[in-house]
C-alpha cells in the first residue's frame, strides 16, 4: 500500500519526517479488515477504551490519594465525600476494573473459540497472556490501595503465596513486604507499581495490535483473507461498528457506576485495615475467583510413596498450579493441532469448548465458597479438567476430530459460486 | 489487466449532503459529549470541599498591643495583623495618593484605622516581605521591606519603592465583635 500524500502543508511536512499520520492512515481507516467479523469482534477495542479510562480516572484519583497507612483509607473517603466528582473517579475507576475483566474474558474465549492464536498470531496470543499477567498484577495492587480489611488480607494471603517458594520463600516474602508485616512500605511500593504497571500494559498493547496489523485479523471462519473482496477498511465500516458496541457497553457500565457503584465490591473493604483482626471470609474479587479456586484445589503433598518424604507441599502444589493455569495459556498455540481454526468448522472441539467455559464458571463458583464440604472435590475435579483441556483435549483432537469442509474463502461462504462480486474477478 | 472492484465509499459529489449533514451532526454531538465528560475530571481538581471549609479564618484581636505585629495563617497564606499607633496612622494618611504606583488612601485600606490587615505576599514575586519580627528591616517606608527584590512598602502597606506592581492585597473581613474579625 502506498503512502498516501498529504493536502495539507503542514500535515505532509510532519509525516515527511515523522510519519505518523501516515501510520494512522494505514492502521485506523485502509487497515483491510475481514468483512465477516461479528460482534465478538468488538472486545479488543472494547478493552483498549477501557484502558484509556483506567488510565485517566487513575492520574486524577492519584492526584488526591495518599499512601500511608495513617492517611490511606481517609483519603479514599475524602475523595468520596469532599472531592469534586471524587465519588465519580473512584466509582469510575473500580468498577472500569471489572469491566476489564469482563470485557478481556470475551475477548479471550473469542480467541479460543475462533482459534485466533494459531499460526501466524502466535505471538499475538502470547502478548495478549502477557498483558493478562499485568492486569491481575495491576488490579490486585490497585486493590490494596484504599487499605481496608480486604485490602490488607488480600495483600497478606497473595503476598504469603510466596512463602511456598522452597528454601528462600520467607525472605523473599520479607523482601516483597519491605518488612515483617503488610506495612507502609508495602503500601507505598503497591502504589507506585500500580501507577507504573497500567504504562506497561499499554505498551504491551501496542505491540499486541503491531502483531495483529502485521498478521492480520482472524475472523469468525477462521479461513485466511484469499482477495481484496474479503476485505473492508477498518474506517468507516468497523469504526462505527466499535462505536455502536461502545454506546452498548457504556449503558452497562455507566450502569453500574450509577446505580449499583458497589456491586462488585466486598462490604468488609469499607472497614479501615485492621492488622490484628482478619475478617471471617476472605475472597478475591470476582475476577480472580476462578484462579484462587485453583489454589485452593491441591489439598495434598507430592512425595515419594511409603517413605513419607514430601518433595512438593500442598501449599507449592498449589502456587504452581494457579500460575500455571496461565502460564498454560502461552504454550497453547502448540498444543492445539488442528490445522482448522474456527470452532465452526470443528464439531467436537466446539462442544469442549463449552465444557470448558462452563469449568471456568463452576471454578470461579467455587473460589467464592469457604473450601469445605464438596466444594473441595468439585474444585479439585474442575482443576483438573482445566488443565486436561489444555494438555490431553486439545493435543488429542487435533488428531482424532474431522473437521468439516472450509467454504474456499470469506465471500464465498456468503454469496453461492459463481454468483456475486468474486464473479467478477474470476470471469477475468 | 483485471479491474478492482472499489469497496471503498463512491467520490463525494453533490449528491452527498445528507451524509456530510449527518456526519457533521454527529460530531458535534460526540464533541459535546467529550467535553460534557471532560468537566469531572478538571473540576475534580478545584478545592475540594474540606478545603473551602477551611477558607475563613477568625482572629482575636484582643490580646495584640499598640505597636505590635502578628502574623495569622488565612488560606495557606500569611495575613499580617498590625495594630498601628497613632504615628503610623498618621504617616500613612499624609502621603500625596500622587507619588504612589498604586494610588489608594488609607481609609480605603484600613476598616479601623489602628488596624491594618494585609495579606503577606510581596505582588511582585510571592516573597514574604520582612517587618513582622522586633528587629527585622522594615525598609525605607516604615511599613515592611521584601527581601527578594527590594520592595519597600509603607504603614498601609502601599507599594512605595522596588519592582513590585501593587499595594499588598487587603483580604475580605469584617469585625464580627468589637475585636474580633472573620477572613474570608
Amino acid at each position: 500500500m502506498e503512502a498516501p500524500t498529504w493536502k495539507n502543508p503542514v500535515i505532509r511536512w510532519i509525516d515527511d519526517r515523522l510519519p505518523l499520520f501516515t501510520m494512522m492512515q494505514h492502521d485506523l481507516v485502509d487497515y483491510p479488515t475481514p468483512k465477516n467479523l461479528n460482534y465478538w469482534w468488538n472486545f479488543g477495542s472494547l478493552a483498549g477504551i477501557v484502558l484509556v479510562i483506567m488510565i485517566a480516572t487513575g492520574v486524577f484519583l492519584a492526584m488526591q490519594y495518599t499512601p500511608h497507612v495513617d492517611h490511606a483509607f481517609e483519603s479514599v473517603e475524602r475523595i468520596m465525600r469532599d472531592v469534586n466528582y471524587g465519588w465519580l473517579m473512584r466509582y469510575l475507576h473500580m468498577n472500569g476494573a471489572s469491566m476489564f475483566f469482563i470485557v478481556v474474558f470475551i475477548h479471550m474465549f473469542r480467541g479460543l473459540y475462533y482459534g485466533s492464536y494459531k499460526s501466524p498470531r502466535e505471538v499475538l496470543w502470547i502478548l495478549g497472556v502477557f498483558i493478562l499477567l499485568a492486569m491481575m498484577a495491576t488490579a490486585f495492587m490497585g486493590y490494596v490501595l484504599p487499605w481496608g480489611q480486604m485490602s490488607f488480607w488480600g495483600a497478606t494471603v497473595i503476598t504469603n503465596l510466596f512463602s511456598a517458594i522452597p528454601f528462600v520463600g520467607e525472605s523473599i516474602v520479607t523482601w516483597l513486604w519491605g518488612g515483617f508485616s503488610v506495612d507502609n512500605a508495602t503500601l507505598n511500593r503497591f502504589f507506585a507499581l500500580h501507577y507504573l504497571l497500567p504504562f506497561i500494559i499499554f505498551a504491551l498493547v501496542f505491540l499486541h495490535l503491531v502483531a495483529l496489523h502485521t498478521s492480520k485479523s482472524n475472523n469468525p471462519l477462521g479461513i485466511d483473507v484469499k482477495s481484496p473482496q474479503d476485505t473492508i477498511p477498518f474506517t468507516p465500516y468497523y469504526t462505527v461498528k466499535d462505536m455502536f458496541g461502545l454506546g452498548v457497553f457504556m449503558i452497562v457500565y455507566l450502569g453500574f457506576v450509577f446505580f449499583s457503584p458497589n456491586f462488585f465490591g466486598e462490604p468488609d473493604n469499607y472497614i479501615k485495615a485492621n492488622p490484628m483482626v482478619t475478617p471471617a471470609h476472605i475472597v478475591p474479587e470476582w475476577y480472580f475467583l476462578p484462579f484462587y479456586a485453583i489454589l485452593r484445589a491441591i489439598t495434598f503433598d507430592i512425595g515419594i510413596p511409603f517413605t513419607g518424604i514430601v518433595i512438593l507441599d500442598a501449599k507449592l502444589l498449589g502456587v504452581i498450579a494457579m500460575f500455571g493455569s496461565i502460564i498454560v495459556l502461552l504454550f497453547l498455540p502448540w498444543l492445539d493441532r488442528s490445522p482448522v481454526r474456527s470452532a465452526r468448522f470443528r464439531p467436537v472441539y466446539k462442544q469442549f469448548f463449552w465444557i470448558f467455559l462452563i469449568d471456568c464458571l463452576i471454578l470461579g463458583y467455587v473460589g467464592a465458597n469457604p473450601p469445605e464440604g464438596y466444594f473441595v472435590i468439585l474444585g479439585q475435579l474442575a482443576t483438573a479438567y482445566y488443565f486436561a483441556h489444555f494438555l490431553i483435549i486439545m493435543p488429542l483432537l487435533g488428531w482424532l476430530e474431522r473437521p468439516r469442509a472450509l467454504p474456499s474463502s470469506i465471500s464465498a461462504a456468503v454469496t453461492p459460486a459463481g454468483v456475486g462480486i468474486p464473479a467478477r474477478g474470476a470471469a477475468e | 489487466m483485471v479491474e478492482m472492484v472499489s469497496t471503498s465509499p463512491p467520490p463525494r459529489d453533490e449528491g452527498e449532503t445528507r451524509r456530510d449533514f449527518l456526519l457533521i451532526a454527529t460530531s458535534a454531538v460526540a464533541a459535546v459529549g467529550a467535553g460534557l465528560a471532560a468537566w469531572p475530571f478538571i473540576d475534580s481538581m478545584n478545592p475540594a470541599a474540606d478545603t473551602l471549609a477551611l477558607a475563613s479564618t477568625g482572629v482575636d484581636l484582643g490580646p495584640i498591643q499598640v505597636g505590635q505585629r502578628v502574623t495569622v495563617v488565612w488560606r495557606g497564606k500569611p495575613v499580617f495583623i498590625d495594630h498601628r499607633p497613632e504615628k503610623d496612622i498618621a504617616a500613612a494618611e499624609k502621603v500625596d495618593l500622587a507619588q504612589l504606583v498604586d494610588p489608594e488612601p488609607d481609609s480605603a485600606r484600613a476598616q479601623k484605622p489602628e488596624w491594618l490587615v494585609v495579606v503577606g505576599v510581596c505582588t511582585h514575586l510571592g516573597c514574604i516581605p520582612l517587618g513582622q519580627k522586633t528587629g527585622e528591616a522594615r525598609g525605607p517606608f516604615g511599613g515592611w521591606f521584601c527581601p527578594c527584590h527590594g520592595s519597600a512598602y509603607d504603614t498601609s502597606g502601599r507599594i512605595r519603592q522596588g519592582p513590585a506592581p501593587k499595594n499588598l492585597v487587603v483580604p475580605p473581613y469584617e469585625f464580627t465583635a468589637d475585636t474580633i474579625i472573620k477572613i474570608g
